[in-house]
């Protein structure tokens, strides 16, 4: 059971009552707090990387990168390994799991005679629509190839819809190469 | 000819005082509020927008601090798009807004923003009955933001435009009544007469020089530091600044009155409001902070020294008491909470009034006592009675309350 | 006597022999089923699942691959000399047997126990499943049967999660080209021996078999031969697992985003039901569904793959008006207005009209009342015979004959009449409805000569579209509902699984707003179940037929005396106990 507390307003004195003196207080707490955040003294300022004004960092000048954590959820792409093999073999998981739909696959068929032809599977095209996607990582968590990553890019901008759909070739761009997976298709077969 | 240079030099004074000072000034109250608004809540601000370099090849912008912002806005408000729901009263719809506007700028014709610059008053009517119109004109506005929620023909812009209208004419009332102690000292209603008074014997709630330091003055502090408060805070109700800005409470009116409109409409009761916040200011320095003075004594070595460029030191002086008021109501605003509407209510009704009615009475007989008009037993008797008065009108407070407080209980209990 | 009679109780176990079934005790319950039930089969009654792989039940049985093993129990035999002891609810205790047993290929028996669950069956089942997944390649995510993998199923379901296998797992051939239509993945495969089966027993064309031996049994094709039966991909569909996939929607989409219509094949009279399996506005594929009366479970590849024809770029996607041997795009309005106009100029002796045997009940019906509207008497439709293979294919290529027939009455023959009437002038105007009367009917462009206009609805854009004055773009099977007759007599109904293409219109619309057009008239016919509706009160053997009455399996409507060779075959089999139908 919940322990259930009962408060009680506080009783006002007669001082209390006539506000003037409380107003007064209240706007020198205002104005310290103006103080502090016109000369940076915010609290939290400092770890915040502060500008010098409140506890603002100027964006395009300054920014956060350096700073964001290794599980950033930022734009979601296609990584290659280490013998630069597509690591996607279009099971389209992602693009099921996917919640605003933002994930378009057209599987293909590896040719006869590429080096990856036993795996026989991977993506004709890999579309990203970047307005929808929302950054929820359900499609990194789904993979069962992990080949779909969210890296740290957040800046995703574009002059039109067309620019803004991420397509095969710009996310393994953005992707890059990945170490250290578990190659399940390099074993001997 | 006489009569041709008599119209441009109004035309003169009243671009001048219009154009030049007053809107600049608006725009800029918004740009200051913004900012303040960010220093407060530990943010930057509008501290982009300048010179635009980079859209003619240049590596930089200029940014200025953003000081173009004002420029932006008005470009932006006037570049929206214009919506007239189909649901509205247009004729009063389109009317609303320049009701707002229109009474808080026409009102700046009373007020002597400084004295004179060669022999020409920088007023631009100089009526002796500056504080009568400013009460006359401003008290129309209220028919802007009730039009204006009348108009839109919605629930909420509806509520919005009743509460100010109940609002505005109750604060209206402690406005007019907390203002007459101050004009029974001066006994003139010509603001530039009362600013010049007030430049030789004292600034009235800092008698400190001339005059000032009589008995009388003494006496008379006290009223008009009271004076001073009803009227100050009055003025903020009027200007539906916060702490009292409830007809247009976002939390439970969407936009309040101003709801349905958009665009360079929707940014003239934008524009009406911080109008009327400067008119307010401009009135409260005029009447209680010596207007245009100096001070100290020093404005007849001003006059003396500068000629017939003593205007311009003077309207310097005005400024920098005008706009340190108006931080003075940023500062406020981002001070204290919004008031509930039934405390709005009562502090209008049950303090405001009685208050000021009282402090009538009490200024009245301390003229009196002084000017040796009152003097024995009548004077006695004055103060008993305006003490027995006070102890009714404190009564009458009392039984109000009481009567509110059991309404809003029942109406708890009901709700319930 | 009578009174002994009724004294006496009767035993559950004499009055179900009384009915000819037998008391099985599953799961806790006892139900009575026929004699000679599988278990398997009693279980599906109890609405008990049991998880299997080889059995099925148009298939023989070999129980090899031993998923649907359950604890079985019997009355314990009674010593020499001792009656059988009944309990108070006149069965005998079960005597569970400490082993499990398949239940696929056993026969239920009078007081027979069946347990579907218990730490036996469950024990023995993550057992079989770790077995079948020891050389598993564990490539789900490149495998087209991922999401209807029973493998995947029942590993989740009875599985135990985690390999204890340590060793390498056997490599076998991946990606084998065994048929002009199927693939094989061999290491996909779990030996369960359903295609083999299939292919011997159905399609009777064995040319699947296993080689080598244990862990290296692989399915094959027997040498020099190939799985290029029309009935080879039943197999794909057969096949529990990934190891036969279809070539034609490999990699093309995962089953998970493809939603499936039930329908009926129209390329011939048999009228197969099917599955059409959509995403967006594509067919993926087609496949068999299951109607015993119909088609069994399977269907002929050349009909499954048919869909490719109305996915193609030649689809008509707008109504044109012909101006200056140009075809022009136009809207509906001014096309129907178009028709209706030029057919006004015509005597209605001038007016031909060739409905097709491919158009369903409701558009034919149509067709009729627009013919009387015109008061046009020469209706043909053009007959189809094609070969019939002794299975499932009919001679008869039009899915709708019978329908015809019915709506029409006999056709077939006004085509030749029509033809002549064109030659010598008498016939100026002809509207083709569904048909290419240059490849089907047999026209040639000097038939045509004289007609002064020639209006067509069609699907796709083809030689009758190029001559057509007006053309009017058709739903194709996939987009559009109606009803069909077919060989048997059996009313059958198409639903719609996409949208028209473009702005082409379901067929009975554009007929029913050409007669809109003429008569100028409104005729309350919004839906295909208010065009059903006025059939049912025209034509006698529709009578008392609504759209919502044909159900998913069909309605016998009338009586043909054609027979499907494939559905006699397995009654044969399964009145033989062969199999269990």
């Amino acid at each position: 059971m919940a322990k259930v507390t009962k408060l009680s307003r506080p009783t006002l004195t007669k001082s209390d009552e006539i506000y003037l003196i409380g107003i007064f207080k209240g706007t020198l707490v205002t104005l310290k707090h103006a103080y502090q955040s016109v000369f940076g003294k915010s609290r939290g300022a400092d770890g915040l990387k502060s500008s010098g004004l409140g506890i603002t960092m100027q964006y395009p000048e300054e920014k956060w990168d350096d700073e964001l954590p290794e599980y950033y959820r930022g734009a979601p792409a296609l990584v290659t390994d280490e013998q630069d093999r597509e690591r996607c073999v279009s099971c389209q998981l992602c693009e099921f799991i996917c919640p605003p739909k933002a994930i378009k696959i057209i599987p293909g068929e590896i040719p006869e005679g590429d080096t990856w032809a036993k795996v026989e599977k991977r993506p004709q095209e890999f579309e990203i629509d970047m307005i929808r996607c929302i950054y929820c990582g359900l499609c990194e968590e789904v993979c069962p190839e992990q080949a779909i990553y969210l890296r740290k890019d957040y800046s995703i901008t574009g002059t039109s819809r067309a620019e803004m759909v991420h397509n095969k070739e710009k996310l393994y761009e953005i992707g890059g190469k990945r170490v250290g997976l578990v190659n399940k298709w390099n074993e001997l077969k | 000819m006489e009569a041709i240079i008599l119209i441009i030099v109004m035309l003169a004074k009243i671009i001048g005082i219009t154009f030049v000072i007053t809107l600049p000034l608006i725009a800029y109250s918004v740009y200051a509020e913004r900012r303040f608004a960010a220093v407060i809540q530990d943010r930057v601000g509008p501290n982009r927008t300048g010179i635009p370099l980079t859209l003619f090849g240049f590596k930089k912008d200029i940014s200025f601090f953003g000081l173009l912002q004002p420029l932006a806005d008005g470009l932006k408000f006037i570049l929206k798009e214009d919506f007239v729901p189909s649901h509205v009263n247009k004729f009063f719809f389109w009317l609303a807004p320049v009701l707002t506007m229109v009474p808080a700028l026409v009102t700046l014709s009373v007020i002597p923003f400084g004295s004179y610059l060669f022999r020409e008053a920088l007023v631009i009517a100089d009526v002796s009955v500056g504080p009568l119109l400013i009460f006359a004109v401003a008290s129309l506005s209220v028919y802007g933001i009730t039009l204006a929620g009348w108009a839109s023909n919605n629930k909420y812009s509806f509520f919005g435009g009743v509460r100010s209208c109940a609002q505005m004419i109750s604060y209206e009332i402690a406005l007019g009544l907390s203002v007459i102690p101050v004009l029974m000292h001066f006994g003139d209603l010509n603001l530039m007469n009362i600013v010049e008074e007030q430049a030789k014997n004292g600034w009235l709630i800092l008698p400190l020089w001339g005059e000032g330091l009589s008995l009388e003055r003494m006496l008379l502090w006290i009223p008009m530091i009271i004076s001073f408060f009803i009227f100050t805070i009055s003025i903020f109700a009027e200007t539906n600044r916060m702490p009292f800005d409830l007809p247009e409470c976002e939390t439970e009116l969407v936009g309040g009155y101003h709801t349905e409109y958009s665009s360079m409409k929707f940014a003239l009761f934008f524009l009406g409001e911080y109008a009327a916040m400067i008119v307010g200011s401009a009135l409260i320095v005029t009447l209680f902070l010596g207007g245009w003075s100096v001070g100290f004594g020093l404005d007849a070595w001003v006059f003396e020294t500068c000629g017939n460029w003593a205007g311009l030191i003077h309207l310097g002086a005005f400024l920098v008491k005008l706009i340190a008021f108006i931080l003075f109501f940023i500062l406020i605003r981002w001070t204290v909470p919004r008031f509930r509407y039934d405390q709005l209510m009562k502090l209008g009704w049950v303090v405001f009034f009685e208050a000021a009615l009282i402090n009538i009475l009490f200024t009245a007989v301390i003229m009196a006592r002084v000017n040796d008009h009152l003097v024995g037993f009548p004077f006695w008797a004055a103060l008993t009675g305006v003490i027995i008065f006070s102890a009714l009108m404190f009564y009458i407070a009392k039984s109000l309350e009481r009567m509110l407080a059991s309404d809003s209980e029942k109406a708890a209990d009901s709700a319930n | 006597m009578s009174d002994q009679e009724t004294t006496t109780k009767l035993l559950p176990k004499d009055e179900a022999a009384a009915k000819g079934l037998v008391n099985v005790h599953i799961d806790g319950n006892w139900i009575q089923v026929p004699k000679g039930t599988r278990m398997i089969e009693a279980c599906k009654i109890a609405e008990k699942e049991v998880p299997h792989y080889c059995y099925h039940p148009k298939l023989t049985s070999p129980g090899n691959c031993r998923m649907c093993l359950v604890q079985m129990g019997m009355p314990p035999r009674p010593a020499p000399g001792a009656d059988p002891v009944f309990g108070d609810d006149g069965f005998q205790e079960i005597g569970w047997m400490p082993r499990p047993v398949i239940a696929c290929a056993n026969t239920v028996a009078e007081n027979m126990g069946i347990r579907t669950t218990g730490d036996l069956v469950e024990k023995t089942r993550e057992g079989v499943m770790e077995f079948l997944l020891i050389n598993h390649p564990l490539d789900c995510p490149i495998c087209d049967q991922a999401g209807e993998c029973s493998l995947q199923e029942f590993s989740v379901e009875h599985g135990r999660g985690q390999s204890r296998f340590v060793e390498d797992k056997v490599k076998k051939p991946k990606n084998v080209d065994i048929g002009p239509r199927v693939n094989l993945d061999d290491e996909r495969c779990i030996m369960c021996s359903r295609c083999i089966r299939f292919m011997d027993e159905v399609a009777e064309d064995a040319v699947l078999g296993f080689s080598e031996r244990g862990t290296h049994t692989t399915v094959t094709c027997h040498p020099d031969r190939k799985l290029d039966s029309n009935y080879g991909m039943n197999t794909i569909d057969l096949c529990p697992v990934g190891a036969l996939t279809s070539k034609d929607f490999r990699f093309q989409m995962r089953v998970w985003f493809l939603k499936e219509t039930k329908s009926i094949d129209v390329n011939c009279g048999t009228g197969c039901n099917t599955l059409i399996w959509t995403r967006g506005s594509q067919i993926y594929r087609v496949t068999p569904r299951r109607n015993d009366e119909v088609n069994s479970e399977w269907m002929p590849d050349s009909h499954r793959l048919a869909f490719h024809e109305v996915q193609g770029d030649n689809r008509l996607t707008d109504p044109m008006i012909k101006v200056d041997d140009k075809h022009e795009i136009t809207d509906w309005h001014t096309a129907n207005t178009a028709v209706a106009d030029a057919l006004k100029q015509f005597e209605p002796s001038e007016i031909a009209i060739i409905a097709s045997a491919r158009q369903t009940n409701e558009e034919l019906f149509l067709t009729h009342t627009l013919a009387s509207t015109l008061g046009a008497e020469n209706i043909a439709t053009v007959e189809r015979i094609g070969e019939a293979d002794g299975k499932l294919i009919s001679a008869d290529r039009n899915p709708n004959t019978n329908g015809a027939k019915l709506i029409l009455g006999e056709t077939t023959k006004k085509l030749d009449s029509i033809k002549a009437g064109l030659n010598d002038g008498s016939v100026k105007a002809l509207i083709v409805l569904s048909e290419d009367i240059f490849e089907a009917a047999g026209f040639s462009h000097d038939d045509l000569a004289n007609a002064e206009l020639v209006v067509s609805s069609h699907i796709i854009a083809n030689a009758t579209a190029k001559v057509s004055d007006i053309v009017l773009p058709g739903a194709s099977f996939a987009e559009k509902r109606g009803s069909m007759v077919n060989v048997l007599g059996r009313l059958q109904r198409l639903n719609q699984a996409l949208q028209p293409a473009g702005n082409a219109r379901e067929d009975w619309e554009i007929i029913r707003d050409l007669i809109l057009a003429l008569t100028g008239e409104p005729n309350d016919l919004y839906m295909i179940e208010e065009v059903v509706k006025v059939i049912a009160e025209n034509i006698p053997a529709f009578e008392g037929m609504t759209f919502s009455k044909i159900g998913e399996q069909g309605i016998k409507l009338i009586e043909t005396g054609v027979e499907i060779p494939l559905l006699t075959k397995e009654r044969e089999r399964a009145s033989a106990g062969i199999i269990v139908g």
